[in-house]
């Protein structure tokens, strides 16, 4: 049942082959109709290798379809090849799974848009490039998706090019995400010189047999890490994501929370066992994933902006995954990705929902009392933020506890302490966004209120499966207080997942801990409520109370305008000072010199062009007897 | 029989008399005759090389060439009567478009 | 017979190309080379090779020359155009035509000695020329054919008038 997996990236690929070539011509109907086929159809296969993978035993994984021989130069080979194995297969699930769900809600979102179809041809193309990603048995075949999931996010969030900020927002997110690939380049690099293959299989055999020393592992990981921050956001690259919002709101729920910022957890977790030989490259994952988890949580509690709070949020979340891999939990750190997908697409396109109702408000001080107008919209919403903000039965509170229960397992208290305070900002941050959205006195426009209505069945349709989900989702991984063995999640990926030593808990423990987070996450509800429902005075009075804390938080703490100054200008500067005295001297000297050169050589040589062909013939016979003459003698 | 040597010796005195030819002509039309006549000299040392080797592709080369130098002499000529007309002259010497 | 048929075309081609050196008139030149060129066809015949000495005449006597001198008739330069007066140039010509020569008799040296006489008999038999020519040369011989049409082509668009002229 496996034998078809590698259809699986194909299918989009083919169906943005079609629209490239003849999208335009199409009818929008039938754009639409095959856009969303190729992601189901991709889907499709995706589960049915999956069933397939579930039959195999783990002597056969990974399954590899070698698709054809692509470099081959000396001692270095890569091969465009595929692999299926348990990561992979979770990852094109969510990709395929989740990116179907938003291709359909896009149907009903862009309907009106001009760029219709280059905007299914961009999605098809992303869907693509971000199954090569997941899939490719190499880390070449994977740099590949890489770089093209990079590409498809500048032309997603600049999709709206005429609008100067969403051009600029774009130009932001593939320049800090090229400073990232570069590291990531530079970690490929030191691998195919020290391991002399970018097979993954080959390389996790080469670290398990000593091919490395473990400070050279610990600069592999720490490169490959600082790729994985700029594709997923994380300290000090983060800046690009929250500025992505200026594309589509789908393309914000599918890029920029379910799948593309994950491919930096997924890569960690593909790259597991370096990280675990390496371990204190381990313990930096951990710690900038706490510090970003909580950083970014703070960010999202002052912003009004529906979309850069959700934005925040994912920032933060991943923060929680790459904890999870961190302290050697990749499979809680997976879990954790793998139910985010569903409950942050589900939040984004509930808020495009939102916007779609509102004719594109974003602001939410100018929304509040919206719940009665958007009956399907708002139930919906109010799972995905009860999901994320960690309160039990829904996906959230599994996949979190289990990042946070392996953290505090692994001694890393601080890690723990971070996150369980970060559980309590992403519970207040979630609940502020709710009561000021959907509760409260109207303070709509008035403009906006009169086509105030409810989005079509192809938007909320998609809302409804993915909030069924993001119910459901957990129960796939269950805490072991429920019972043991009941994680099926974690099992799934121990073929994949290097298991260091497990520290077990004692019930009574992990009880505790999971006491501790739920307290927290009610704490931050109860928070939101006092603030925003029970007595609204007091969120002004706090500012006026530290207005120096609400400037720094609301202006996110001046990261921008600190890379500013840091990079951009001095970059500015540096090029103005290399522009003046090497560009122009030395460069453009060498150019001119080697003109004037041509010039002088030219002059000399063209007194032989005399124009008569006597001449001509002259030189051409004696050019004959010297070439005689050689031969002869 | 005829001794090879001749008709090489032949062939390389009609050669080198073409090419004498082109130098000391000066009008175009005659030197384009003196490429004609280095042309066949060629062809008749190909084919007394061809009769020694008792091959005919020698034979079939010179058939090659022979039909190359009709096409080469057709658009040859067209291109002196076009200087001719544009220039009013068919002196070598005043023809130097080609100066560096 | 065959030595002193050789050596009376040889002595006739060479005396026709040198009065084509010597004569200023251009038609005379072609008429000259006319003469040339029928020689060169017999001595191709001296060499088995028929079927091209045929085409020599037929073609170069023929056909070019027949071109060279409807040229020199639509040109009709009233005066013929003097021999070479850089004299130098003419000086340096010789020269060189002896190197060459020297040059071309060293280096076909090695070959001076007489070929033997079991050559075949009829080796330039037409027939044979022709099956080979349509067997293991068919694509350069069609080849050609598309090059002779576009030197067609090519001619009758250069000198055709144009109408801005």
């Amino acid at each position: 049942m496996t034998d078809y997996f590698w259809l699986i990236p194909l299918i989009p690929a083919l169906s943005t082959l079609i629209l490239v070539l003849f999208g335009q011509k199409l009818p929008k109907k039938y754009v639409s109709f095959q856009a969303c086929f190729a992601v189901f159809a991709s889907f499709a296969i995706s589960v049915i290798s999956f069933i397939g993978l579930l039959q195999t035993s783990h002597e056969h994984l990974p399954i590899i379809k070698n698709l054809f021989s692509w470099i081959y130069a000396g001692n270095f080979q890569a091969d465009l090849a595929l692999q299926l194995d348990p990561l992979s297969s979770i990852m094109t699930l969510v990709v395929t799974g989740v990116g179907f769900l938003i291709h359909v809600y896009s149907v009903g979102y862009m309907a009106d848009d001009e760029g219709y179809t280059r905007y299914f041809t961009y999605l098809n193309l992303f869907t693509f490039a971000m199954l090569i990603l997941v899939m490719g048995s190499n880390l070449v075949v994977m740099f590949v998706g890489w770089e093209g999931v990079g590409l498809c996010s500048y032309l997603l969030i600049g999709f709206w090019f005429d609008k100067h900020s969403a051009a600029n927002a774009g130009k932001k997110a593939f320049i800090v995400n090229r400073i990232g690939d570069a590291a990531f380049l530079l970690g490929i690099f030191f691998i195919f010189i020290n391991i002399g293959s970018g097979e993954f299989s080959i390389i996790n055999q080469a670290i398990g047999s000593g091919a490395i020393t473990q400070s050279l592992a610990t600069l592999i990981a720490i490169l490959l890490f600082v790729g994985a921050t700029g594709k997923s956001a994380q300290i000090p690259l983060y800046i690009w994501l929250p500025d992505a919002m200026e594309g589509p709101t789908p393309v914000s729920a599918l890029i920029h929370a379910a799948t593309m910022v994950t491919a930096g957890v997924y890569m960690v977790a593909r790259m597991n066992v370096l990280f675990t030989f390496s371990g204190s490259a381990n313990s930096v994952v951990a710690i900038i994933g706490a510090v970003t988890a909580v950083f970014a949580a703070t960010m999202a509690l002052t912003q009004n902006d529906i979309k850069r709070v959700l934005a925040y949020s994912t920032i933060s979340q991943i923060g929680y995954m790459f904890i999870g891999c961190g302290v050697g939990a990749y499979a809680a750190g997976m879990f954790h990705l793998y139910t985010h997908a569903f409950f942050k697409s589900l939040l984004f396109l509930a808020a495009g929902s939102v916007m779609h109702a509102l004719s594109g408000e974003l602001n939410m001080q100018k929304m509040g009392g919206l719940r009665k107008y958007l009956p399907l919209t708002y139930p919906t919403f109010l799972i995905g933020a009860i999901a994320i903000a960690g309160i039990p039965f829904l996906s959230g509170f599994f996949s979190k506890d289990a990042i946070l229960t392996s953290a505090y397992a692994n001694g890393q208290y601080l890690v723990w302490a971070l996150g369980i305070f970060g559980a309590v900002l992403t519970a207040f941050y979630m609940f502020r966004l709710i009561f000021l959205t959907f509760f409260g006195n109207e303070r709509l426009e008035p403009a906006a209120k009169s086509h105030l209505h409810e989005s079509p069945p192809a938007m909320t349709i998609p809302l409804v499966l993915l909030a069924f989900f993001s119910i459901v989702a957990g129960y796939v991984g269950l805490p072991v207080v429920v019972g043991k063995n009941l994680d099926f999640f974690g099992r799934f990926l121990e073929p994949v997942i290097h298991k260091a030593h497990e520290v077990h808990l004692s019930l009574g423990t992990e009880w505790m801990l999971i006491l501790i987070s739920v307290a927290v996450a009610v704490t931050g509800i109860f928070i939101a409520w006092v603030f925003y429902i029970k007595n609204p005075k007091i969120p002004p009075n706090l500012v006026a109370r530290f207005p120096g804390l609400y400037k720094i938080l609301y202006n996110k703490y001046y990261v921008d305008e600190i890379y500013n100054t840091l990079f951009v200008n001095s970059t500015i500067k540096g090029s103005e000072i290399v522009y003046d005295h090497f560009d122009l001297k030395v460069i453009d000297g060498a150019v001119n010199g080697s003109a004037k050169a041509t010039n002088f050589f030219g002059k000399i040589l063209s007194y032989f062009q005399t124009g008569f062909i006597k001449d001509y013939a002259l030189i051409f016979l004696l050019g004959a007897i010297l070439l005689l003459g050689y031969l002869l003698f | 029989m005829i001794p090879l040597s001749y008709f090489l010796i032949l062939s390389i005195i009609l050669f080198v008399l073409g090419a004498i030819a082109f130098f000391v002509k000066r009008d175009l039309i005659t030197q384009f005759m003196a490429i004609e006549i280095m042309f066949s000299a060629a062809n008749l040392a190909i084919l007394a090389f061809a009769k020694a080797a008792t091959s005919l592709d020698g034979q079939i080369i010179v058939f090659f060439v022979i039909t190359v130098a009709a096409a080469e002499a057709a658009v040859g000529l067209a291109i002196i009567l076009l200087i001719f007309r544009q220039k009013k002259t068919i002196k070598s010497e005043d023809i130097k478009l080609m100066k560096g | 017979m065959a030595h002193f048929l050789f050596f009376l075309l040889a002595i006739i081609c060479i005396a026709s190309v040198l009065g084509m050196i010597i004569s200023k008139d251009q038609a005379y030149n072609a008429l000259f080379l006319i003469v040339a060129f029928v020689c060169m066809g017999g001595l191709f015949a001296l060499l088995e090779a028929p079927f091209i000495a045929a085409v020599q005449i037929i073609i170069y006597a023929g056909a070019i020359m027949i071109l060279f001198i409807f040229v020199i008739m639509m040109i009709n330069l009233r005066k013929g155009v003097g021999p070479e007066k850089k004299r130098w140039t003419v000086y340096f010509a010789v020269v060189i035509a002896f190197v060459l020569i020297a040059e071309l008799v060293l280096t076909v040296k090695g070959t001076l000695e007489p070929i033997s006489s079991a050559a075949v008999e009829k080796l330039g038999n037409p027939t044979d020329l022709g099956r080979l020519l349509f067997t293991k040369y068919l694509y350069p011989f069609e080849i050609t054919s598309i090059l002779i049409i576009a030197a067609l082509v090519g001619a009758i668009v250069l000198v055709k008038k144009r109408d801005k002229e």
